[in-house]
């Protein structure tokens, strides 16, 4: 990784943004999962939290506590040389391992009122839908928007829909939903705008466990299809086993 | 020991200065919307700056004390009374057993803090005790106070500051506390100016967007909350549509969704977003803009990093100064 391959810059005055490049893609994606990584397991001090997304890793701090080394430099520009000298340093390979999760998914009913919509908007027939979100090379980019929340990528093209226009007010925990070339899991009953075609019992964050979520940034997704009866049977087991049969 | 939640007012939660460390999991931070106002009530009565406060909104509660107690009241001046006679804040109050402790309207802050000697010991989620109610995540399970609520603190053990102990003993006041205060934890008055550093996409701006940004009187919207404060006032517009990839946001993001009217990100704000960006507010002027009240109106004004940055380190000096002055005057 070259010099020219990241920029340092402040989001206001007590975080600091290293950005990997300008296009959403896997190699991108992989140097933010490492750096962050790196620097979840070598902290800096000062630093409260550290938050990778698509292209980007966040360093939120403490600037009071940014005190090394002395000199006439702002805390920002301290914590600036010192995130270089890590970037120049190499972060490669502490990316953590991609698992393989597994998710099953009751498609269609109830929890997933477009799904006949996006097969009518995609020339395809519900199960055509089913079959082809469920064989698309899934991988989890990053976690935000809620607690837990998965952007998942690797959405066959043929199911690229848009957002839709109204966004709904209420979508249970658990749907899934499609726009563009992600998939994402909903964490917690939230508003959204995106196209629901099936819900899981798998709950994707869990606050009782650390880490509380079940996906993290770098896992490989592969979404199976159950039945209505398996869904409110896996309901009420309220079954956490995702990695079950990988 | 418990102090008896008897009116839980408005919006009262219990908060410490946010739960860090869970924001990649996109497990929001939250905490303190004042992160200032609660340093010092905590400094007041002893307390590490990271134990856990109420914060308590606009309305304030009617708490019942089942035991003595030291607490502190910094931040918004909601009127505190004990007995029908004013409780005073920005100092330590030993309150007497029994004595009910009631906030009422007031007119200056949007939001006080009141810490006790030791905190709230609500169980500890994911390494903090703040409340993120959409989540019931932390504080007291995970929502604001109720009627008939028992707030878990420590028991009082007297000895930290012999003189309230003393004036207690000797009298039949129901509280005493000394003369002095913290100072500056005062609400500052209304035409406030808000310091605010370039944001990334500052340059996307048209110079006459920038210049209403600055030049503007923003008002807070009835629909601001604990996430965002919403403000009116000027309609900001980029130069042409941005392609935006969703990354971090932190406190004081001041965010325009295409609709063209800010939003400036608080405490309970998402960990990611995706809207341009325009300015981020220095952390130094967020308590401000914490007790600023929805209709209340107020003006950015543009500094450099380093400005923000000095601002914020000289008042972290004044805190370990604030924190010296009141261990001075208790060993009195």
């Amino acid at each position: 990784m070259g010099k020219a391959a990241w920029r340092v810059s402040p989001q206001g005055d007590r975080c600091l943004m290293v950005e990997f490049g300008q296009k959403i893609d896997r190699e991108t994606n992989l140097r933010a999962r490492a750096l962050a990584q790196y620097l979840v397991d070598h902290p800096i001090p000062g630093v409260l939290d550290v938050v990778p997304a698509f292209t980007t890793v966040a360093i939120h701090y403490r600037p009071e506590a940014i005190a090394e080394p002395e000199g006439p430099e702002i805390p920002f520009e301290r914590l600036a040389a010192r995130v270089e000298e890590v970037l120049e340093g190499g972060v490669e390979g502490a990316a953590p391992e991609a698992r393989r999760i597994r998710i099953p998914v009751w498609y269609g009913g109830e929890f997933g009122p477009d799904l006949a919509e996006v097969g009518r908007a995609r020339g395809l027939t519900p199960d055509e839908v089913v079959t082809i979100h469920s064989q698309s090379p899934h991988v989890v980019y990053m976690l935000g928007f809620a607690p837990g929340f998965p952007y998942i990528a690797g959405l066959d093209e043929r199911l690229a829909m848009p957002r839709r226009a109204t966004p709904r007010l209420k979508i249970p925990l658990g749907t899934i939903a499609i726009a563009g070339s992600q998939s994402v899991v909903y964490s917690l009953e939230t508003p959204g705008g995106w196209n629901l075609i099936g819900r899981t019992p798998l709950r994707v964050f869990t606050p009782d466990t650390d880490p509380p979520c079940l996906l993290r940034a770098g896992d490989a997704v592969q979404f199976f299809p159950i039945t209505r009866e398996q869904y409110y049977a896996q309901c009420a087991a309220h079954s956490s086993a995702a990695t079950e049969g990988v | 020991m418990s102090i008896e939640v008897i009116r839980p007012g408005l919006l009262t939660t219990v908060q410490d200065l946010g739960r860090f460390g869970y924001q990649r999991f996109g497990v929001v931070a939250g905490g303190v919307m004042d992160d200032w106002a609660p340093r010092l009530a905590n400094a007041a009565v002893g307390n590490d700056e990271r134990d856990a406060t109420l914060e308590i909104t606009l309305q304030g509660p009617v708490l019942r004390f089942d035991e003595p107690a030291l607490v502190a009241v910094c931040g918004a001046e909601l009127s505190p009374q004990i007995g029908g006679e004013p409780f005073p804040q920005g100092r330590p109050v030993l309150v007497r057993a029994g004595a009910v402790l009631e906030f009422h309207a007031g007119e200056n802050g949007c939001r006080a803090y009141l810490a006790v000697r030791g905190g709230f010991q609500v169980p500890v989620v994911m390494g903090s005790r703040s409340t993120y109610i959409r989540a019931a995540l932390g504080g007291l399970e995970g929502r604001a106070l109720r009627k008939g609520d028992r707030l878990p603190v420590t028991a009082y053990a007297p000895g930290w500051y012999p003189a309230l102990d003393q004036a207690l003993a000797a009298g039949g006041q129901p509280f005493a506390a000394p003369r002095w205060s913290v100072g500056f934890t005062a609400v500052p008055g209304r035409a406030r100016r808000v310091r605010v550093v370039q944001g990334p996409q500052w340059e996307l701006f048209s110079q006459e967007t920038r210049e209403l940004f600055l030049g503007t009187e923003f008002g807070v919207s009835v629909n601001s909350d604990r996430m965002g404060y919403r403000l009116t006032g000027a309609i900001l517009k980029l130069r042409r549509p941005a392609e935006m990839i969703s990354e971090a946001v932190t406190f004081g993001t001041v965010q325009v969704p295409p609709d063209g009217n800010p939003i400036i990100l608080m405490a309970d704000r998402q960990t990611t977003g995706g809207y341009p960006k325009i300015a981020h507010v220095a952390a130094v002027d967020l308590p401000r803009l914490a007790q600023t009240r929805p209709l209340e109106r107020f003006a950015f004004e543009l500094v450099t990093l380093a400005e923000a940055q000095e601002a914020y380190l000289a008042r972290e000096r004044e805190l370990v100064r604030i924190r010296e002055a009141i261990d001075f005057q208790r060993r009195q």
